[in-house]
C-alpha cells in the first residue's frame, strides 16, 4: 500500500514575512516579505518570470535554506532557531521533494533509489521497505521497472521514480520545482495527473514551481512571484 | 541500522571508481605487510637476544671495584685546601669482596633469588704441548646452572661433575677442538701466581659463541682460589634477581649500600639496547612514511567521490540525510579502504613471514648457520591492522568534512 496520508486540518506550512537576501559582496534579495499560508491537502502551483524568486521561495518552505528575516511554519509550529540536524529530521519525515532534474543516485537500481529515504528513517524492515518501495513504484506505474538502473529509464519515467522516492516516508508535503520542466508534452501530463491525484485522492499538500500554464490549470490556487514578491494569489474554482 | 545504508551508498560509490579504489587498497596493503615482516624480524631478533642476554648471565654482577676511586685522607680532612698534593696515588685495597659468604646468604634468602660467589682470572691451559690462554671462572655448580646456560650448552659431560671430580675443568668446543683435549683428559692449568695445576676435563659446552667456547672455562671457586693463590677471595658475585626488568634499580641500591661496582644486565648492554630503540625508530618512520603515501592515495579518491558526487550529496541532505551522515558515508569510504587493505596487507605480511622463516645465513662471530627468529605475536598484526585504519580514517576525514559541508541549495539551483 502506498498508504494514504493521514488528514491534517488547517494550515499546514506557512510563511510569515519572509525574506531571504543572500549575504554576497553586493547582497541580492531573492524573496522580500513572502506571507502565504497553505491548508492541508491544497495544490498549489507557483509561477512568475525567470529569476523571481519561485525556486527560492520554494527552497525556504522546504527548509533546506532559512530565511534572512521572518520564519516559516510547518504544521503550525515554527522552524526558526532548529538546528540543521532538527531541519533533516523534518524534512525526512514530513517534506517530499521533487526536482526538475531527478537526481537519482547512478550507482543505485530504481527500487534501491526510492528505499533510500525510508532506509534513512528506519523505521520499516528490508522486507517491508521493499515491498512499499515496490507498491509506490506500481503506484506510478512503473513497477515493472524496479531493477533497472536509472540510466537505462526515460525521462518520464526518471521523473516518476523520484516521484515515488518522495513519498517513501509517507509525507505530508510535497514541493516540486518545475517537475515537468524537462519532459515532453505526454510526459508532462502524466506527471501533472500524478500530482492531481495525490492532491484530490490522498489529501496529499502539494506545492508546485511551474512555467506551464496547463500544469497551473490543474492546481487549485495560484500564487504569482513578481521580483521576489507575491502579486497575485488566486483561487480556481472547482 | 543506518549503517547499512552508508555502507551500501560508499561501497557503491567506491566500485564505481574500482581502479583508484584497488591502488589506494594496494598502498595501504603495502605498508601494513612490510610492517608486518620487517617488525617480527626486528622484534623477533630483539626479543631473542635479550632472552639471550638476560638468561645466559647473571642479571646483576657485583665486582670487587669502585667506581670512583677512594678519596685520599688528606682530602677528606681538607676538602678546600690550597696546597696541591702531586703524585698522589690512589689507596689500594685489598682486592676482593669482603664477607662474600654472608652477603650470598643474606641475598639467596630474598624469595626468587640467586646468588653466586665467584673468582675470576686468566689462566693457561696446556695440553699435548699446545698452549692457549683462558678467562677462567670458579663457580658453585649448582648455582651457577641457575644463573646461565652454561649446564644447558653442555655437549659433553656435565657441570655438575666438577663438583664430583677432583680438580675438574668445563671447557669450550673450540678449545677442546684446538687442543685436542676431550672429554676424561688430563690438561694443565697454568696461572699468573705461578700455580700449575693438572686438571681433568669433565664437561665440554658448546654455546655458538666463538669467543666463549675458545676463551672460557670453568671449575670450582676454590680450585680457582687455589690456583690464583687468592685464598678466601671472592671477585664477584652473580645474582639472579626474579624480574630481570627490575635488575637495574636493584643493582643501584646493592652499590649503594656496599660501595661495590654492581653492574646490571641492562648497564653493560646499554649499547646495544640503546641500537634497539634507533633500529625501531628507522622502522616506524619507514612504514610511517608507506602510510603517509597510502594515505594520500586514500585522501586523493575520496576527494575526487566526493566532488564528483555534490550532486548526490545535496539530494541526499533534501531528502533528511543529516551533515552528519554525510560525513559518516565517507569516513565509512576511508574505513572500508582501510579494512581491505589491512586485510590484503596480513596476506601480503603472511607472505613475507613465510619466506622469511625459509632464510638461512651465517653471522659472523656465531659458529652455527642462523635463521630469522621471526616475532609472530598477535601484536605486529594488530600494530599493523591499527595503523591502515588510522592511516584510512585520517585520509578520509578533511574530503568527509568538507562533503558535510555541502549546501543542498547551491547545487540544486546550479545543476542546470
Ligand atoms: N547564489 C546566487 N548568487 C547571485 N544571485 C543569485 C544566486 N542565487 C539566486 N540568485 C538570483 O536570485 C534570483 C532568484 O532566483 P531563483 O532561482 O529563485 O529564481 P526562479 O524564479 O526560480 O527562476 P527560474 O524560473 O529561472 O528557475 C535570480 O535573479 C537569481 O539570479
Ligand atoms: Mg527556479
Amino acid at each position: 500500500m502506498t498508504g494514504a496520508a493521514r488528514p491534517e486540518e488547517g494550515v499546514l506550512v506557512e510563511a510569515r514575512h519572509v525574506t531571504r537576501i543572500l549575504d554576497l559582496a553586493v547582497p541580492v534579495r531573492l524573496v522580500h516579505d513572502i506571507e502565504l499560508k497553505v491548508e492541508s491537502g491544497e495544490f498549489v502551483t507557483i509561477t512568475g518570470p525567470s529569476g523571481s524568486g519561485k525556486s527560492s521561495l520554494l527552497y525556504l518552505l522546504g527548509l533546506l535554506d532559512v530565511p534572512s528575516e521572518g520564519e516559516v511554519l510547518i504544521g503550525g509550529k515554527t522552524t526558526a532557531g532548529l538546528s540543521s540536524n532538527e531541519l533533516a529530521a523534518l524534512r525526512l519525515s514530513r517534506l517530499g521533494f521533487v526536482f526538475q532534474f531527478h537526481f537519482l543516485l547512478p550507482e543505485f537500481s530504481v527500487l534501491h533509489n526510492v528505499m533510500l529515504p525510508m532506509q534513512r528513517l528506519g523505521r520499516l524492515s528490508e522486507r517491508e521497505l521493499t515491498e512499499r518501495g515496490m507498491a509506490l513504484l506500481d503506484r506510478l506505474g512503473i513497477a515493472d521497472q524496479a531493477e533497472k538502473m536509472p540510466d537505462q529509464l526515460s525521462g518520464g519515467q526518471r521523473q516518476r521514480v523520484a516521484i515515488a522516492r518522495s513519498l517513501g516516508n509517507d509525507p505530508h508535503i510535497i514541493l516540486a520545482d518545475e517537475p515537468t520542466g524537462n519532459l515532453d508534452t505526454k510526459n508532462s501530463e502524466v506527471v501533472r495527473d500524478i500530482f492531481r491525484r495525490l492532491a484530490e485522492e490522498e489529501g496529499r499538500t502539494i506545492i508546485a514551481v511551474t512555467h506551464e500554464p496547463a500544469f497551473a490549470e490543474a492546481a487549485m490556487r495560484n500564487v504569482h512571484l513578481v521580483d521576489g514578491e507575491i502579486v497575485s494569489d488566486t483561487r480556481h474554482p472547482d | 541500522m543506518f549503517w547499512r545504508v552508508a555502507f551500501s551508498i560508499a561501497a557503491s560509490q567506491l566500485t564505481h571508481r574500482r581502479r583508484q579504489t584497488v591502488v589506494s587498497v594496494l598502498g595501504v596493503a603495502l605498508g601494513v605487510g612490510f610492517f608486518i615482516g620487517v617488525s617480527s624480524i626486528m622484534s623477533g631478533s630483539e626479543k631473542d637476544f635479550v632472552d639471550r642476554l638476560v638468561n645466559s648471565a647473571p642479571h646483576i654482577t657485583v665486582k670487587d671495584e669502585f667506581r670512583d676511586p677512594a678519596k685520599q685522607p688528606v682530602f677528606i680532612r681538607f676538602p678546600k685546601a690550597a696546597v696541591k698534593l702531586e703524585n698522589v696515588k690512589p689507596r689500594e685495597y685489598l682486592r676482593g669482596i669482603k664477607n662474600y659468604g654472608e652477603k650470598v646468604d643474606e641475598l639467596s634468602q630474598r624469595p626468587g633469588y640467586v646468588a653466586e660467589a665467584a673468582l675470576t682470572g686468566q689462566a693457561i691451559v696446556r695440553y699435548a704441548n699446545k698452549d692457549m690462554s683462558a678467562s677462567l671462572i670458579g663457580i658453585d655448580p649448582e648455582k651457577e646452572k641457575l644463573l646461565t646456560r652454561v649446564a644447558e650448552d653442555m655437549r659433553e659431560g656435565r657441570l655438575e661433575r666438577l663438583r664430583t671430580a677432583s680438580d675438574g675443568i668445563v671447557i669450550g668446543s673450540g678449545m677442546s677442538t684446538r687442543l685436542s683435549l676431550k672429554l676424561g683428559d688430563l690438561a694443565s692449568v697454568v696461572s699468573p701466581a705461578g700455580q700449575v695445576k693438572r686438571m681433568k676435563v669433565v664437561g665440554i659446552f658448546h654455546t655458538g659463541n666463538l669467543m666463549l667456547d675458545y676463551g672460557q672455562i670453568y671449575m670450582l671457586l676454590k680450585d680457582a682460589q687455589v690456583l690464583l693463590d687468592k685464598p678466601f677471595i671472592a671477585n664477584q658475585l652473580r645474582i639472579k634477581v626474579p624480574d630481570p626488568n627490575a635488575a637495574e634499580g636493584i643493582a643501584a641500591a646493592l652499590e649503594a649500600r656496599w660501595g661495590y661496582r654492581s653492574e646490571s644486565w641492562q648497564e653493560v648492554n646499554r649499547d646495544i639496547l640503546g641500537l634497539f630503540i634507533i633500529r625501531n625508530a628507522i622502522m616506524y618512520s619507514i612504514v610511517s612514511a608507506i602510510m603517509i603515501v597510502a594515505s594520500f592515495g586514500i585522501f586523493n579518491i575520496i576527494s575526487t567521490v566526493v566532488l564528483e558526487k555534490r550532486r548526490d550529496i545535496a539530494i541526499l541532505m533534501s531528502m533528511g540525510f543529516r551533515e552528519a551522515d554525510i560525513q559518516y558515508i565517507f569516513l565509512m569510504q576511508g574505513f572500508i579502504v582501510g579494512v581491505l587493505g589491512m586485510l590484503m596487507g596480513w596476506a601480503i605480511g603472511w607472505g613475507i613471514l613465510a619466506i622469511l622463516g625459509q632464510v638461512e645465513f651465517t653471522v659472523p662471530g656465531m659458529a652455527d648457520r642462523q635463521g630469522f627468529v621471526l616475532d609472530k605475536s598477535f601484536q605486529q598484526w594488530a600494530i599493523g591492522g591499527v595503523f591502515s585504519l588510522v592511516a584510512a580514517i585520517g585520509a578520509a576525514w578533511i574530503p568527509a568534512r568538507k562533503a558535510s559541508q555541502v549546501h543542498p541549495v547551491d547545487i540544486i539551483r546550479g545543476a542546470v
